[in-house]
């Protein structure tokens, strides 16, 4: 047998006073009461004692454990305290290293806000061509050609019959003639209008949305896109539906909220009228159905858009459309 | 759609206040876009008392006023003869937009200031008198505002007509559409005839050569007429809706379009040569001059009206000067007509000539109101020219008006809104409207209902447009909000999108902001990128009608947008620019074909490394910082055995030789990354050093692979060992180190270039590279005896592949 108990004991107080730092008194630590320790050998060969011996010997071996212990505790905080109370300091108040982040957009922002809200209302999302053909644009969705209602939306033209998609409606088609009911998508994107002043960007970006089963009423419509809107915005913005005309939806509304700016009260924001329009929205036209091979008096659907810049206009107070696509790094450096 | 609240009057009893109509209209689907007042252009004209006059110092025929307008004496020049002392008069302050659109400013007349006008009631717009200047008969009110003294007050609401409504392009129409809501009747205007002579048949003919463009065409004559101005009544509710008074015969004709939608023309009747009406389309080249003296170059498929020997007027679109009406002219012939909506549309289209008859016939007249808007405008006509009505019509109508029957199901109609109406109230709020309702049950149907719409509904003519009717009269708000069912699962992401959210949010991560850009740009953007001539970005899809020249092609690159937006960022004294964008270019491929979209990733990066603060250095960001970039975003989405060559061969300009890289995965080039030459970016003004890198999404995105299953966390300690060696200089780095990798040995963890040094005792054109090989078992800690084996081998044998030496 090696050293005795005491012999231990003896050895390691002397240890632990002459060590100065607190590094070396955890070395120590280990060094008599780690896993291979000293004390810790000591405690296992015990066991080599015959039976008689073995309690007392144990006894007093866990109680010089014991005083190990404290006395290493005492020291570990004693150097702790120590540590903190030195004279070192440095400038707390200089700036840290910059770990700069990059930001958004904030059409991205709220495009994927919008699209998150309807995917946890179970809605898929789908994407399609920005050039489109006038037939995905217009025809299926029952613009006829020298339709008046076509002037409703100033077109870009490629040829004849290629047109820069003017709104996200096309993916209606192009995706109920993929895909049989039901059908719940949304599908964000871009879209180009001749039009350029303080109101309107020649490029802008929507979100459309189309439900389609059976038995989808004007009813789910607006159960749908209230809670859209209350999750957008916030739960207690009055909305209004209004009657309005899209050749592709009947009967077809608008939706309007509360002026988020006066409150209904009238601004220069919402024309004095109090309400400012969000989005468009109606019952799927059956000329649209008929022209995927849908079974209109079964299936019924709804369809609706809307406008990312005008939403994000609103929630974050930009009054000038044109600032999103400058690129200013002190406009887009504050999403 | 300009609606004056008075002129609405004449037709119903208005029981709202402007306001609560304005919002009944907006929630029956008439979208009120403004209330005004009618007479809010007189705000600036003030009630204002003459109280002395003397005479112009440099004219005769002029006189000084000095006039008091309440608070303050204005001096007035004037020419008017009828001015006296202590006349009240109305003055017209600087800043007054007259109805003709004028606007007055403080003058200098012959040397004296003119502070304000004194009016006449026809430049006000209140009457027709121009002889001098107004009397106001008004005493104690100097200083009011001229329509408050005069007791004038109009409401004029504007509404934004969605295309499907026609009907409502009208003040009758208007008038329609608030009985529905107030239900309280419709005062139809006085139709009568007057007492007419003659036979307008042996007077007259109409022959329609292209029924197909014009299906009805009707006509009168009224003789012995008076061209003059119109009395003020008439000239006052046009200008209410914003129609300039021209003469009575051509003022009668807008006002019965105004008042029944219906267009119509006045012919002077003396200039219809053989006194015949044709109708036919144009001849090829034909030339014809309209009312507005344009010249007008004809097509054949445009309609036209024409007399015995030639075209008098572009049908529905707009009169000839041939024809119009003048002082001289004693006979007229009245046009009311249905044409073909999709012909006049074209027409007008074609030639660019828009017109507010155009406008209705475009989107559909009512085919069974054409006679009555004819009568209506020969009794006016007739009354107010002071001529005599001859006896007869000339109605041609090869396509005569068909009563749509449309069968609405009860039940269909509540499936569709949501709704629970009865038969009864559906058949209430139809007929509001004035559609025909029945029950077919009396025929033993199963409770249908039988509904023929009004012949002005051009836009009703299925179950859904009557749904939609039922719908808004009943109020989209009292309609239930309900929830569909849904099943219980999420909605999910396409690959592609959750991949584009994690660039951006890795992009993000690095310190880049995002741009969004437009996606059109200009033709030059080839040139000054240095496109060789067959590369697939100059093949360029050009958009006919931009509004720019600087946006008239789509992109092929995302780098001219992001230029750009460096550019105006640096124009704002901003040079340090971490940029990036994700969007599609678009490569034409031929006519009438659909282009290829690609969807591509773009990052640039000048100026400063890091953020300025006392913490860095001023040092800028170079080719390994944007290459750092791309290795890490590949990395972190999993793309492994990326290879990065220095491009050869012949290059775009757009790359500075020698400091840029192909991107490849797989031998396929899929971006690149590098310096931005000085001359394009001199040629975007931008004059600091600019890295960049673009990369092709739309092939990259397929190899991105599924997460993988993680590997364990090694148990046993790695080995590191270096080797150096001196090789050529022109060898790239990365050759040596895939030449390494590639031997594949066993306990080969990884290896990367730790250090690279040139000169000093290194010679001339070559370089030292040195590795460090990492060697780890799965299964044992490695003995270095093992590791220093396998190390030797491979260093000998990276001297042998690449002709290199040891360091001494």
């Amino acid at each position: 047998m090696g050293k005795s108990i005491e012999q231990i004991e003896s050895e390691a107080l002397k240890a632990l006073e002459a060590v100065s730092d607190l590094e070396n008194v955890e070395l120590l630590s280990t060094k008599y009461l780690g896993r291979k320790g000293e004390v810790t050998s000591f405690l296992r060969s015990l066991s080599k004692l015959p039976q008689e011996k073995r309690a007392e010997a144990g006894k007093k071996a866990n109680q010089i454990k014991k005083t190990l212990e404290a006395a290493f505790n005492e020291a570990i905080e004693k150097f702790e305290a120590a540590t903190s109370q030195t004279g070192d300091e440095i400038d707390v108040s200089l700036p840290g290293r910059p770990v700069p982040r990059g930001t958004l957009h904030p059409v991205t922002r709220i495009t994927n806000q919008i699209c998150e809200i309807f995917t946890r209302l179970g809605f898929d999302i789908a994407e399609g061509p920005e050039v489109e053909t006038d037939y995905y644009n217009f025809e299926a969705l029952n613009f006829p050609k020298e339709h008046p209602a076509r002037d409703m939306q100033d077109t870009f033209f490629v040829s004849d019959n290629i047109v820069l998609r003017t709104h996200t409606s096309p993916l209606q088609v192009r995706v109920m003639e993929k895909q049989s009911p039901p059908v719940r998508i949304v599908a964000p994107g871009k879209v180009f209008r001749c039009d350029s002043d303080i109101t309107h960007t020649p490029m802008f970006h929507q979100v459309e949305g189309l439900m389609v089963d059976e038995g989808v009423s004007f009813g789910d419509l607006k159960g749908i896109l209230t809670t859209f809107i209350h999750q957008i915005f916030d739960d207690e913005i009055s909305l209004r539906f209004r009657p309005s005309f899209f050749p592709f939806t009947e009967p077809s509304a608008e939706v309007d909220i509360l002026c988020v700016i006066c409150r209904g009260k009238g601004c220069r924001v919402c024309s004095k009228t109090g309400w400012l329009e969000i989005l468009g929205s109606g019952m799927v036209h059956p000329a649209v159905f008929e022209n995927v091979n849908y079974d209109t008096p079964k299936y019924t659907g709804f369809a609706f858009g809307m406008g990312v810049e005008r939403i994000a206009m609103l929630k974050y107070g930009i009054d000038d459309l044109r600032i999103f696509f400058n690129n200013d790094v002190r406009f887009l450096r504050q999403f | 759609m300009k609606v004056s609240l008075s002129w609405l009057k004449d037709y119903i009893s208005l029981e709202m206040e402007p306001s609560d109509l304005a919002e009944a209209l907006t929630m029956a689907g008439l979208e009120v876009e403004a209330v005004s007042d009618r007479y809010s252009y007189l705000d600036t004209v003030l009630v204002g008392k003459i109280v002395k006059i003397a005479p112009h110092p440099n004219a005769d025929k002029l006189k000084l006023c000095d006039v008091d307008v309440g608070n303050r004496m204005v001096s007035v020049v004037c020419g008017a003869p009828n001015i006296k002392k202590n006349m009240f008069v109305p003055a017209a302050l600087p800043g007054t937009v007259y109805p003709d659109g004028s606007v007055l400013s403080e003058t200098l007349i012959r040397g004296v200031t003119s502070e304000a006008m004194l009016c006449s009631e026809a430049e006000l717009g209140l009457g027709t008198d121009s002889s001098g200047v107004m009397t106001v008969n008004s005493s104690g009110a100097i200083g009011e505002k001229i329509a408050k003294a005069l007791n004038l007050s109009d409401t004029v609401i504007e509404i934004d007509l969605t295309p499907n409504r026609p009907d409502c392009l009208s003040i009758l129409g208007i008038a329609r559409e608030v009985n529905a809501i107030q239900k309280n009747g419709i005062t139809f205007p006085d139709a009568d005839l007057p007492d007419a002579n003659g036979d307008i048949l042996s007077l007259a003919s109409v022959t329609i050569e292209a029924p197909d463009h014009c299906p009805r065409y009707a006509a009168r004559v009224v003789e012995d007429i008076t061209v003059a101005p119109s009395p003020f009544w008439l000239q006052d509710r046009l200008m209410s809706v914003g129609l300039r008074p021209i003469n009575n015969i051509v003022d009668v004709t807008n006002f019965v379009m105004m008042e029944t939608g219906q267009p119509l023309h006045a012919f002077d009747f003396d200039q219809l040569e053989e006194n015949r009406i044709v109708v036919r389309t144009a001849q090829k080249g034909e030339i014809f001059v309209t009312l507005d003296k344009k010249e007008r170059k004809l097509t054949q498929d445009m309609l036209m009206i024409c007399d015995g020997k030639k075209p008098v007027a572009i049908g529905g679109v707009m009169g000839g000067l041939n024809s119009e009406i003048s002082e001289n002219t004693k006979r007229v012939l009245i046009e009311s007509a249905y044409f073909n909506p999709v012909s006049i549309r074209k027409t007008a289209k074609k030639l660019g000539l828009g017109s507010d008859a155009s406008h209705r016939f475009e989107r559909g007249v009512d085919l069974d109101g054409t006679v009555n808007a004819l009568n209506r405008a020969a009794q006016l006509i007739a009354k107010i020219g002071k001529g005599k009505l001859v006896e007869g019509v000339i109605d041609e109508n090869p396509e005569q008006y068909q009563p749509k029957q449309i069968l609405l199901s009860v039940k269909d109609t509540n499936r569709l809104l949501g709704t629970q109406l009865v038969s009864n109230e559906i058949e209430d709020l139809l007929t509001s409207i004035d559609f025909a309702v029945e029950s077919d049950r009396a025929k033993g149907g199963d409770g249908h209902l039988v509904v023929v719409p009004p012949s002005f509904r051009v836009d009703v003519t299925r179950p859904e447009d009557l749904m939609e009717e039922v719908a808004r009269l009943s109020g989209y708000n009292n309609i239930p909000t309900t929830f569909p069912n849904i099943p219980a699962e999420r909605g999910r992401l396409s690959k592609t999108l959750d991949t584009r959210e994690d660039i951006r949010l890795a992009m993000t991560g690095f310190g880049f902001a995002e741009a969004i850009n437009y996606v059109f740009t200009d033709d030059s953007s080839c040139d000054r990128l240095g496109f060789d001539q067959n590369d697939p970005r100059r093949s360029l899809l050009y958009i006919l009608n931009p509004l720019t020249e600087e946006q008239s092609v789509m992109r092929t690159s995302l780098l001219p947008g992001l230029l750009e937006t460096a550019r105006r960022n640096m124009a704002q004294q901003i040079k340090d620019l971490k940029l990036f964008e994700i969007g599609k270019v678009f490569i034409h491929s031929e006519k009438d074909r659909l282009p290829d979209e690609k969807e591509m990733l773009a990052g640039i990066w000048t100026g400063r490394r890091l953020d300025a603060s006392w913490h860095s250095s001023e040092e800028g960001c170079d080719f390994y910082d944007i290459k750092g970039v791309a290795e890490e975003l590949l990395n972190y989405l999993k793309i492994s055995e990326v290879v990065f060559t220095r491009i050869s061969g012949k290059s775009p300009t757009y790359i500075r030789k020698g400091y840029s890289a192909d991107v490849l995965v797989d031998g396929t080039i899929l971006g690149v990354v590098g310096e931005l030459s000085p001359e394009t970016l001199l040629s975007y003004g931008i004059k600091q050093a600019s890295y960049f890198f673009e990369l092709n999404l739309s092939q990259l995105m397929p190899i991105i692979p599924e997460l993988k299953q993680v590997k364990p966390i090694p148990k046993y300690p790695a080995i590191a060992r270096d080797i150096t060696v001196i090789i050529d200089k022109k060898i790239e780095s990365e050759k040596v180190l895939l030449h390494i990798k590639q031997f594949n040995e066993e306990f080969m963890e990884r290896v990367y270039l730790f250090d690279i040094f040139e000169g000093g005792s290194i010679s001339e054109n070559k370089k030292s590279v040195s590795f460090r090989v990492i060697y780890r078992s799965l299964s044992e800690t490695l003995e270095d005896d093992k590791i220093n084996k396998i190390h030797q081998s491979i260093a000998g044998r990276l001297l042998d592949a690449f002709d290199a030496e040891l360091p001494e």
